[in-house]
């Protein structure tokens, strides 16, 4: 079973990236799972959303203290939380940010820690700082755990009441992260 | 209006979201509800999926629990299929709502999204809610998961119009409401051949052309005789339960994950474990998959998830432990009786001194102690479960509340 944590603030779309996850490797064949923190939703409060993957269905339910892959979604958090806490030397972390990895206030080996300017690719494409669907490009190619096609296919359904515009945007998004 | 009647195959949905789809497959004609959290997506997909015209039904949004618990009863009167859901304070604001539903005999199905209650003001999951208005005189169901809960819901129609019972299915606030997991949900013609439509009856219900008088006065010559009967078909549905779960299984496929550990299942209990288990751990709901998750490391647990609370199945729970042996029980409550202890703990050990029990005619001396765990959100972990294992295998008979 593969353990996911995602951090990041209210209103950042936290959730969905979570949920994104989940009907992607559900889209490969896996079973999955997705939850958030249940903190009262606040816009800028930090918060946390997990996803589980497995070929199993997942009967577990108690949050995720020791995450294989670490997902952050704003820059500032590692410098406010501690949100590598119950990481191990195997955590692999995907954070969105423009600074080196080797400035990050992250206590991991360098070598398992991704970075991808997720906010600059939202801010070219959608206009603005929406960076949960971009990341997720980066998390595909890291971290193999879903394909790119099965993020399409779970951007396709989530998105398919938003119309085709948003659709293709998100799409352009994370080929360019998955890229990156 | 779109009907979507083809087969559908399983998906990832959020929870509130798979007992939405479910309740417009059911086709109610009225749904009456007040939004609290956590269970406010519900009730917000339903209403979206009538003014997105895929559902007929009349959707009244109402102005406090106790009107939608009103509006429910009326629109059930008049032999209309209803549907309500709530939490928490909305389901003790419905609560002398819910003992009229139940004495008039109204089949009404409602969702409790478990909540702890205040104070201090939580929003979080527990079960204070549901068991506050244990005594009301509905069916309870109470789901592990997604996939559970769904099921349940169809069963609870089936039950209740059957039997003209009222009947409350549980799902855990946050930890199955706000989750996302795969969930098959029937079309509305794949329930239609488990749940035929409300065939109603006219001296059963409000009718200006032959007018009955429902839940009307009744003198200390005739109240007990009405609450006896009410008891004894409350707890007579204990067979119907089980027999409508098998025919459900066969109608519908849900596509259920089966486990080969799962020794039994019928719709009031499941029992997940080895033939003779050391310790058997009982409890309710969603907490019983991280459970079963940890039984699986230690050989010497045994889970038995009580998935009907009302009526009790007490027969049931007792051949268990006459088929099981444990030495010990650990009860896990995701309430209190304030004062006392646990109250499906209570309820079990309530078991053991009913004459010609498991206890006496077989002089196994079973220890049944009383976990409180939960409360408020707090999570259920794996370690907890760990370290309730270890205790219950410990001298002494005290109630824990077992914080981590």
């Amino acid at each position: 079973m593969y353990q996911i944590r995602i951090h990041g603030r209210g209103g950042q779309g936290v959730v969905t990236a979570s949920e994104l996850i989940a009907i992607a490797a559900f889209e490969d064949g896996m079973n999955a799972q997705a939850f958030p923190s249940f903190g009262v939703e606040r816009t800028g409060a930090p918060i946390e959303a997990y996803t589980r993957i497995d070929k199993k269905f997942i009967r577990i339910r108690e949050h995720i203290y020791n995450p294989d892959i670490l997902i952050i979604l704003d820059p500032t958090l590692p410098e406010v939380t501690d949100v590598a806490h119950g990481c191990n030397l195997k955590t692999k972390v995907i954070i969105n940010t423009s600074k080196n990895k080797k400035d990050l206030p992250i206590d991991l080996p360098l070598s398992n820690i991704y970075t991808v300017d997720a906010t600059k690719i939202a801010l070219e494409i959608f206009g603005k700082n929406i960076a949960n669907t971009t990341i997720l490009g980066a998390f595909a190619k890291d971290t193999k755990m879903i394909s790119l096609e099965g993020l399409k296919r779970a951007i396709n359904q989530k998105f398919k009441k938003k119309g085709k515009n948003i659709i293709d945007k998100n799409i352009k998004a994370i080929e360019k992260a998955y890229n990156f | 209006m779109k009907k979507n009647n083809k087969k559908q195959t399983a998906q990832i949905l959020e929870g509130s979201q798979a007992i939405a789809l479910t309740i417009k497959n059911i086709n109610p004609g009225v749904i009456s509800a007040y939004p609290i959290t956590p269970q406010t997506h519900i009730v917000e997909d339903l209403a979206k999926f009538k003014a997105d015209g895929e559902a007929d039904y009349e959707y009244v949004r109402a102005e406090s629990e106790f009107a939608a618990a009103s509006i429910v009863e009326g629109a059930s009167a008049q032999g209309i299929r209803v549907y309500s859901a709530t939490s928490s304070q909305g389901i003790l604001l419905m609560t002398e709502v819910l003992f009229n539903i139940a004495g008039m005999r109204l089949p009404v199905v409602i969702t409790c999204a478990n909540r702890g209650v205040s104070a201090p003001i939580t929003i979080w999951n527990d079960h204070q809610d549901a068991m506050t208005i244990r005594d009301a005189g509905f069916l309870m169901f109470f789901a592990e998961n997604h996939q559970e809960a769904v099921e349940q819901h169809i069963l609870a129609y089936k039950i209740a119009e059957k039997l003209r019972l009222p009947a409350m299915v549980n799902i855990d606030g946050f930890i199955l409401t706000h989750s996302y997991e795969k969930v098959k949900i029937p079309s509305a013609s794949e329930i239609k051949k488990f749940l035929p439509d409300l065939k109603v009856n006219k001296n059963q219900s409000l009718n200006p052309e032959s007018p009955v008088t429902m839940g009307a006065f009744a003198t200390p010559e005739h109240y007990m005789e009405i609450r006896e009967e009410l008891h004894n078909d409350l707890s007579g549905s204990l067979e119907l339960i089980q027999e409508e779960y098998k025919k459900l299984n066969k109608t519908i496929n849900l596509q259920k994950v089966k486990y080969n550990k799962a020794i039994i299942d019928n719709g009031l209990v499941e029992y997940y474990g080895p033939k003779n288990p050391k310790t058997l751990i009982i409890g309710m709901g969603s907490m019983m998959g991280t459970v079963k998750e940890y039984s699986d490391k230690d050989k010497r647990l045994g889970v038995l998830k009580i998935k009907t609370f009302r009526p009790f199945p007490e027969e049931e729970i007792k051949n268990i432990f006459k088929r099981l042996k444990p030495k010990n029980i650990a009860v896990l409550d995701k309430s209190i009786s304030l004062g006392y202890m646990g109250i499906l703990a209570s309820e079990v050990k309530a078991i053991s001194q009913q004459s010609g029990s498991v206890l006496k005619t077989n002089k196994i001396n079973i220890k049944i102690q009383s976990f409180i765990v939960g409360l408020g959100g707090r999570d259920i972990t794996q370690e907890s479960i760990k370290r309730i294992a270890h205790e219950v295998n410990r001298p002494g008979q005290e109630m824990i509340f077992i914080k981590k």
